[in-house]
């Protein structure tokens, strides 16, 4: 590992408004090394990565590249740097093949040739052992694919520096590990890569040095090899934070919801969901566990009434009157008002659930807006609500009156998440709750679900993060390509178990989920 | 007109080749305005700018040609001493000039200012017709003429000049080379429109602008510049459409609404080819032969009036199939009537 100074940025400000994104920040990467930027969400992370890129320009401070001062006003001259991003979000266009993708916006002397592109690409996934098919379209495309054909394109441009935005909150431990060797690869061809994370493990496992940042002010760069994770977090966190989840046992468990072979088609006919049979008890957390796509959300969908199925019952035992109902002759708004809730944090964050113009207490209303007695609203319980949950959650908003689309993600799903809590549900089914949130508010999260658990609540948690799923939950099940191909035991199951259940068929449906 | 379909109908008693040759002359005659319009738009809606000023475009594209002509006819001390080139040349650079100052106007609005397209683009076509029917009038009473209408004979014979030799080659020639230049060019515009969008750099990066603009940008494409140029180019290819439409298929006649409807009909047309300029040839043919079959069949003033239904009839089935047909190759461009802002989350 060389000891060279590649890139160095000294006392960077950032100001965005009256918020101070970045203050006085110190960061260095070094030739052939592999720096993980550890901070939580807000410390500004991704804002400073932004401004070697090109996305944004520092108020203050100056950027040093092999040792010469440089100005980086747009991401054409971060490239020309050898400055590449590969932003959380991808920025592929979906109908494009991957090699359309990769050369888009270059303007390289010569013909326009895709077949020329097409064995270029080949050659650079050749040499760190990237698998990907040049002339796939992106919408065929797995995430983890997709994540390839981004790297792939910041290489083909030349890139000796290459900055990874949380790279690996999409995919499955198998994948990830497999980006691990191919960026250790990059590492020894001495390459520099900078990864912005929050998940400490990988830090550990992958990185060699570590920066962290803490409400935009850098904190400290250390070895990894010194270091251990909950040195880490304190630094990250800055104060003391246990690591672990609780879990008390099920009190009481009894079966709430009984799902019986059911069967879910999507718009273009494939099978999303085949013959899925499970049960929920109360007081119990199930898990499920799947790669993306792998029919959660239908299923989730199907119990909150909000999907055609085709044949199956769902069966729900009202704990009022031990009563069996069958779910699927009634409207999404009389399965509410049985008390099952849907709580969908989708990619987009704002895409289902709540309304990005309106502010906190007209999203509360949303839930809430039949109870009143005139034809008038009745804002005053809803606007209570709104302040209670941005007090419990610590929701950072200048107020309840915010339209909930100026808030940070993070503080959306906490306004998502609050509301359908809020209404003490039997039925609770959160999907990816935690998505991009930071380690205080993540955990706070699990307290409120384990909070319902114990007060008898049935809860059903999609979540992406096994390590998550391992210790939250009680019991595991696994969807792949809408079947189930296991339930665990949460307490006994191991991580790369469930990895392999997650992909287990995926070669002999492989051909079957393209057509 | 009149006396055309009088002939026509006589002709459709019995069948005969020429018969069939005659329609499909008539067919492409009609299809040719509906091509211009929909190349056009093929092209702006690429760019992710839906454009439903394109039928007001074709109004100003065509009236703005005739002001040109009208003028220079005028300006010529007799008949003879009119000069083809100018003839053409003239009546073109003014369509190009009033077409291309509509583009600019709604790029203007809907890249600049990011206003609405659905709108902008609604409001652009009812100015368009009127600023046609407007300037339409002025000319009338400029003549003093009896009729409402202008004629410019003498510029729409060079328009309409078809190879000399296409007479004596009966109904190969009919069908083939019985046109002016303008029709060949509407041909030639579709496909190198379809070459250029499929298999050039500039077309690649045209494409990637209308569906994802944000990458686009990261990708250092300069987003706005791709979505003015193709706007506006569009837009003047459409006005030639209206050109076309006066000059040569009405014989250099300009009657205020005399276009009528086919601007909506050439939108039509890039949803039936799904935004592939190529297709639309074939597409904007058949359609011509649609708008005029009711000529070529025997039956009653009232029967015909059913069959003047057909290209809306098929345009609504064609909408049916298209939003039923799920392949994301000919979804329209995913960015279509949204306008892109770096800074937006």
């Amino acid at each position: 590992m060389g000891e060279q100074k590649a890139i160095e940025m000294r006392g960077i400000t950032k100001r965005f408004g009256s918020i101070i994104a970045n203050e006085g920040v110190d960061l260095e990467v070094r030739r052939g090394e592999i720096l993980a930027i550890l901070g939580e969400n807000g410390s500004g992370k991704t804002t400073l990565m932004n401004m070697l890129s090109g996305i944004y320009f520092p108020d203050e401070g100056q950027i040093f590249i092999e040792g010469k001062e440089v100005v980086i006003r747009s991401p054409k001259d971060a490239f020309d740097y050898k400055i590449g991003m590969i932003h959380q979000h991808f920025k592929l266009v979906d109908v494009f093949t991957a090699t359309e993708n990769i050369i888009l916006g270059m303007k390289d002397e010569g013909k326009y040739n895709l077949k020329d592109a097409a064995s270029k690409v080949q050659a650079i996934c050749d040499r760190y052992g990237f698998v990907i098919d040049p002339q796939k379209k992106i919408y065929e495309m797995s995430v983890s694919e997709k994540q390839t054909v981004e790297i792939v394109k910041v290489l083909f441009r030349g890139a000796d520096f290459l900055i990874l935005d949380e790279p690996t909150a999409v995919l499955t431990p198998q994948e990830t590990e497999k980006l691990f060797s191919v960026l250790r690869k990059m590492r020894d061809d001495g390459k520099s890569i900078v990864i912005i994370t929050h998940k400490l493990h990988e830090v550990l496992a992958l990185t060699d040095r570590v920066t962290v940042l803490r409400k935009g002010k850098f904190i400290a760069t250390v070895n990894t090899k010194e270091t251990s994770e909950s040195e880490l977090t304190e630094m990250m966190v800055g104060k003391k934070v246990s690591l672990n989840i609780d879990r008390d046992d099920p009190v009481d468990p009894k079966d709430r919801l009984i799902v019986k072979h059911i069967n879910c088609r999507n718009i273009e006919g494939r099978k999303i969901l085949d013959d899925i049979s499970f049960t929920v008890r109360s007081g119990e957390i199930l898990g499920i566990a799947g790669i993306a796509g792998s029919g959660q959300r239908e299923l989730l969908e199907s119990i909150a009434g909000l999907q055609k199925l085709e044949g199956g019952e769902i069966t729900y035992i009202n704990p009022a009157n031990d009563k069996a109902e069958d779910l699927r002759n009634k409207t999404p708004m009389q399965i509410r008002n049985l008390g099952v809730r849907l709580s969908f944090v989708p990619e987009d964050r704002l895409g289902m659930g709540l309304v990005g113009n309106m502010d906190i207490i007209d999203n509360v209303m949303l839930r809430s807006y039949r109870k009143g007695k005139t034809v008038f609203l009745e804002r005053k319980e809803p606007a209570d609500l709104a302040q209670k949950i941005i007090d419990d959650l610590e929701v950072v908003t200048p107020g309840p009156t915010t339209p909930v689309r100026r808030l940070s993600g993070g503080n959306v799903q906490k306004v998502l998440v609050g509301r359908e809590i809020s209404s003490a549900p039997k039925v609770l089914m959160v999907a990816y709750p935690v998505r991009g949130l930071d380690i205080n508010s993540s955990y706070m999260i699990y307290n409120l679900l384990n909070e319902q658990k114990k007060n008898g609540a049935a809860i059903i948690f999609v979540g992406e993060d096994l390590d998550v799923l391992v210790e939250l939950c009680d019991r595991i099940m696994v969807l792949n390509s809408g079947k189930i191909t296991g339930i665990v035991d949460g307490r006994e199951a191991v991580k790369e178990e469930i990895g392999l259940l997650m992909t287990k068929s995926d070669n002999v449906k492989g051909g079957n989920a393209d057509g | 007109m009149i006396l055309n379909s009088a002939f026509l109908q006589n002709a459709a008693g019995a069948f005969s080749w020429a018969t069939v040759a005659l329609f499909l002359q008539r067919a492409i005659v009609q299809g040719i305005p509906l091509l211009y319009g929909s190349t056009g738009e093929i092209l702006t809606e690429k760019s992710g700018n839906l454009n439903l000023g394109i039928p007001g475009i074709m109004y100003i594209g065509g009236i703005s040609g005739v002001i040109g002509a009208f003028l220079y006819e005028n300006s010529l001390p007799s008949r003879d001493a009119i000069n083809p080139a100018l003839a053409i040349l003239i009546p073109m650079l003014c369509s190009v000039l009033g077409s291309l100052l509509a583009g600019l106007l709604y790029c203007f609005l809907t890249v600049s200012l990011r206003a609405n397209q659905n709108v902008t683009g609604l409001a652009l076509t009812t100015f368009g017709v009127g600023f046609g029917n407007f300037f339409g009038a002025s000319l009338v009473k400029l003549t003093g003429s009896e009729v409402p209408s202008v004629a410019l004979s003498a510029t729409s014979a060079f328009f309409k000049k078809s190879l000399p030799f296409a007479g004596k080659l009966g109904n190969f020639g009919t069908v083939f080379f019985s046109y002016g230049f303008m029709t060949y060019m509407a041909i030639i515009i579709a496909v190198v429109a379809a070459f250029v969008l499929k298999k050039t750099r500039t077309g690649l990066h045209l494409r990637a602008v209308g569906e994802n603009p944000a990458t686009a940008d990261a990708a250092g494409i300069n987003v706005n510049r791709y979505k003015y140029v193709f706007t506006c180019l569009g837009s003047v290819i459409a006005g030639f459409g209206g050109l076309y439409y006066v000059m040569d298929y009405a014989c250099g006649v300009w009657s205020n609404e005399g276009f009528g409807d086919r601007g909506w009909l050439a939108i039509a047309l890039v949803i039936f080819c799904i935004w592939r300029s190529n297709w639309g040839i074939l597409g904007s043919i058949l359609f011509g032969g649609l708008y005029i079959v009711y000529l070529f069949v025997p039956g009653s003033l009232s029967t015909q009036e059913l069959y003047k239904m057909l290209p809306y009839v098929v345009t609504l089935i064609v909408l049916i199939i298209t939003s039923a047909r799920k392949k994301r190759e000919n979804l329209p461009p995913a960015s279509l009537g949204l306008s892109y802002f770096r800074e937006d989350r």
